[in-house]
């Protein structure tokens, strides 16, 4: 099959593509994982600590502590990362994490950054699966290693000067998506806030489509605009937000995964409020 | 962990519910767009936006608090987790308990403010005239059902009240919002009945159920204590009082002067006496044109709760909540002798949780309506207007078990009945109207005084400490024992955030300012007030009795009156140069120099 039919294939896991392999929606569901597991057709990818793969993971999950993959996540670094986890070019990949999806989506972002896109986001986080008294194993898995090539999708990355040439731009939208009180202190100017907290529901890292589409409309923001995600430091909380858009329908989105953490070491110009002390409503 | 639909065979409370309507919700969200688009105008937007319950924050339009309406102070369990879910995903994680018993939510998104709506909505909740010039959310005493001094329960009366009048159309645009609180008894220690347009009592007459009805009372920059409408005001009354009240105010309210245009001006322009017989009269007029179909709106018997709660095991020994704690007490001891209260009903209690200025965190939230689903027999909450939350229908057998659970998510701070609790309005943590942090400035005063274990400290327990940001007195300074409200003033030259003390204030008389004090002398002035107290105090007096002598002018010490006062803190309220201590001139939670920013208040808009 085409690349282009690739592309076009719908959320349902049920197109055939290459060797076989199908493709994966932005969200993979438990139920989808587990016939996926049992087929043997999917490279599922565990982001949480080292440790904590070692007591119990899902079947057949590799593990890849996000904190390892940010030592070096150049493209050729991440693309021999892919090749060591035997995961080849159309191998559907779904990752999981324990923290309400947010580090998935950062390791997700950045296998779909250096061309692997048939990967998806597990629909919950590793403890709801326990939860629901789905299968885990504890065993250690490792596969052969295979061939992964490099073809950069650079739509959907930016940095600091290209949000700073983006500046005025009204169809180009900026979303901040730390919590409300760190937006209110300080953030990139001309930045929305929608807060990594609005995106999940009870049991799901991602609320229902309808609910993150009817968000976008509320603030206003076109499913055709550009649309570029940031949050405090490595991009885990935007990556969350990258998908969210993208399963609102949004057709553009980019993530800048250096985040606020660079733009203000690169001294660039921030917005600050300080008229009113609303950390003191804290109850903590 | 979701919750049985039975309970040792009581049924699960009534919510409190159907406040909520879904197409406000979608009409909200659509007038939001219309005025992003510039289609409203920004006056029409903001009496349609304080209609339904948002005000704008803090020099920030684009920005709202959402005051959740908690009509009777009822709130249940699911109510709490909603309110929980929705403050994490749409506002800063944690929710308010107002003085008001409204629950709030601040910095949520204009654009949000139609989601939140949505799961209120859910869970039978509304915001819907919890500001403008509408009925607010009708109060009733914490302590009402259980208090041992009450003729009957004015629960369901408050309830029906507040069911009768949202969206009516008699009251959609008053002249200036409009307060019912209702009390368990005359007694009541801190009750709000007096301050409010209409206040009411429960009362007894040969048998039949009544109230007695104070009209015209109100805290703010002119404030009043009501009056006594007359002896007794048979509930078959009750409604026609109230329309009758509300009609006239709608009528002859003053609508051209924004800052005298609560009904209390217009009583005190009219004259009591007169403004008294205009209502018995335009009561009549009510009574002889009330439509039969307007009076089945009016429905108490079907806001009462009708289950028979189960008799509470008999205890052998009462928990210690009578003995003298101390500060090294046991945490649990001092808990119980600070915020635990025998009800009418024996073998059970009222818990009440203490939290700072009304602040709670979502994951508190959870962990408070799990303890009340599983520890409280009556299964529901109130809030308070001390800010607190009472939880009650506790068995004697429960206590430990409930202390122990609330200390798992850090909300069994000991002194919620006590001067410890102090209240503050949210102040410039959010407020247009707020010039100084009334806010922090009352959980340090809460931080400072349970760590000096004033709490355990019985002559003080009746004294009260309340904060205000600005001279509108949502902290009710007024009826504080000292009282507090903001402002600022030049100190050694330099602007600095100051508070106006207010002395002897209580349900039924209003405070007297004394002096002004510097925002970072409050706690030590508070502090040098109640060591005045023990040097000068006659025995058996408590310190609410000595403030009010002095204040009086009837001091038995060498303070004898409210000048004596004033010159024995003159001391502790002066200020280093701020050359040596800039802090000392600076607002609490601020680290740059002091500046009295506020904006347009919405309150009468």
């Amino acid at each position: 099959m085409s690349k282009q039919k690739n592309r076009s294939a719908s959320k349902q896991a049920n197109s055939d593509t290459n060797q076989g392999y199908v493709q994966l929606p932005i969200v993979c569901t438990a139920d989808n994982l587990r016939m996926l597991i049992r087929k043997r057709a999917v490279r599922v990818v565990d982001v949480r600590r080292q440790e904590d793969y070692q007591k119990e993971h899902i079947p057949t999950a590799v593990s890849l502590p996000l904190a390892k993959l940010l030592q070096d996540d150049s493209p050729e670094k991440v693309v021999e990362i892919l090749e060591k986890l035997g995961i080849s070019d159309s191998m559907p990949i779904v990752v999981y994490d324990d923290t309400f999806g947010a580090l998935a989506a950062r390791v997700a972002w950045t296998f779909q950054y250096v061309g692997h896109e048939n990967t998806a986001l597990l629909e919950m986080t590793f403890s709801q699966w326990k939860s629901l008294g789905l299968e885990t194993e504890t065993k250690p898995n490792e596969f052969p290693a295979a061939n992964h090539s490099l073809r950069l999708n650079k739509e959907i990355f930016a940095d600091a000067s290209y949000i700073e040439s983006a500046k005025g731009q009204t169809d180009k939208i900026l979303i901040d998506s730390r919590e409300r009180l760190n937006f209110l202190t300080e953030h990139i100017p001309e930045a929305m806030n929608i807060p990594y907290t609005m995106l999940r529901s009870n049991g799901s890292i991602l609320r229902d489509p309808a609910e993150l589409k009817r968000f976008m409309e509320n603030r206003g923001i076109p499913v055709d605009s550009e649309i570029i995600t940031y949050c405090g430091s490595v991009g885990t909380l935007s990556g969350l937000a990258y998908y969210a858009l993208k399963l609102a329908g949004a057709k553009n989105v980019k993530l800048y995964p250096k985040s606020f953490k660079e733009w203000k070491a690169l001294g660039k110009p921030k917005e600050e409020f300080k008229d009113a002390n609303y950390w003191d409503l804290s109850a903590e | 962990m979701k919750k049985a639909t039975m309970k040792e065979g009581i049924a699960l409370p009534k919510t409190n519910p159907r406040w909520g309507l879904e197409e406000e919700t979608e009409n909200f969200a659509q007038k939001v767009k219309l005025f992003r688009q510039r289609k409203l105008s920004d006056d029409d937007f903001r009496r349609f936006r304080l209609q339904h319950g948002a005000y704008s924050s803090r020099l920030r339009m684009d920005y709202s608090m959402m005051r959740i309406k908690i009509p009777g102070g009822e709130v249940t369990p699911e109510q709490l987790e909603k309110i929980a879910s929705l403050s994490e995903a749409f506002s800063i994680g944690s929710a308010h308990v107002s003085t008001r018993q409204n629950i709030q939510l601040h910095w949520v998104q204009l654009e949000d403010v139609s989601e939140v709506m949505r799961g209120l909505v859910e869970v039978g909740l509304t915001t819907r005239e919890a500001c403008g010039n509408t009925v607010r959310n009708v109060m009733c005493s914490p302590f009402a059902g259980t208090c041992a001094d009450e003729a009957f329960d004015a629960t369901p009366y408050s309830k029906a009240i507040a069911r009768f009048f949202l969206r009516n159309t008699m009251c959609q645009n008053l002249p200036r919002k409009f307060k019912i609180n209702f009390a368990c008894c005359e007694k009541e220690k801190h009750s709000l009945v007096r301050i409010a347009d209409i206040g009411l009592v429960p009362a007894i007459k040969d048998g039949a159920r009544g109230f007695r009805v104070y009209l015209g009372g109100g805290l703010g920059a002119a404030s009043f204590i009501g009056h006594l409408l007359e002896e007794f005001t048979p509930e078959d009354m009750l409604l026609s009082t109230c329309m009758a009240t509300i009609r006239l105010f709608d009528r002859h309210g003053n609508r051209e002067n924004m800052a005298r245009n609560r009904m209390r001006y217009l009583v005190h322009e009219t004259g009591w006496e007169k403004f008294q017989k205009m209502v018995l009269k335009e009561r009549t007029a009510v009574q002889m044109t009330l439509a039969p179909a307007t009076i089945k709106k009016f429905d108490v018997k079907a806001e009462e709760d009708t289950r028979q709660l189960p008799k509470a095991p008999r205890m052998t020994k009462l928990p210690m909540l009578n003995d003298q704690v101390t500060k090294s007490s046991p945490a649990y001891e001092r808990w119980l002798h600070t915020n635990v209260l025998a009800q009418k009903q024996e073998g059970y209690f009222t818990v009440f949780v203490t939290l700072g200025a009304g602040d709670i965190t979502a994951s508190q939230l959870r962990v408070l309506a799990n303890t009340i689903r599983e520890l409280s027999v009556e299964g529901v909450a109130r809030n308070t207007p001390q800010q607190n939350f009472a939880i009650r229908y506790v068995k004697g057998t429960d206590l430990r078990q409930f202390f122990d659970r609330l200390a798992s998510a850090g909300l069994a701070n000991p002194g919620a009945l006590t001067i410890a609790s102090a209240v503050g309005c949210s102040g410039t943590t959010s407020c247009n109207l707020a010039i100084t942090n009334s806010h922090r400035l009352a959980k340090e005063v809460q931080k400072k005084f349970l760590e000096l274990g004033l709490d355990t400290d019985d002559s003080l327990r009746d004294s009260t400490i309340k904060i205000s940001g600005c001279p509108n007195s949502c902290g009710q300074h007024e009826i504080a024992t000292i009282g507090f409200f903001g402002g600022a003033s030049r100190v050694g030259g330099a602007m600095t955030p100051t508070y106006t003390m207010l002395l002897a204030g209580n349900a039924s008389e209003l405070g007297k300012a004394v002096m002004r004090v510097p925002a970072k002398r409050v706690v030590a002035t508070i502090l040098k007030i109640i060591e005045l107290y023990k040097n000068e105090r006659s025995s058996g007096e408590t310190m609410s009795q000595w403030i009010d002598n002095v204040v009086k002018g009837q001091g038995k010490g060498t303070i004898k009156d409210a000048e004596g006062m004033k010159s024995a803190l003159e001391q502790v309220i002066q200020l280093p140069t701020p050359e040596v201590d800039p802090d000392a001139y600076r607002d609490y939670g601020s680290d740059s120099r002091f500046n009295a920013k506020t904006a347009r208040g919405e309150c009468a808009a």
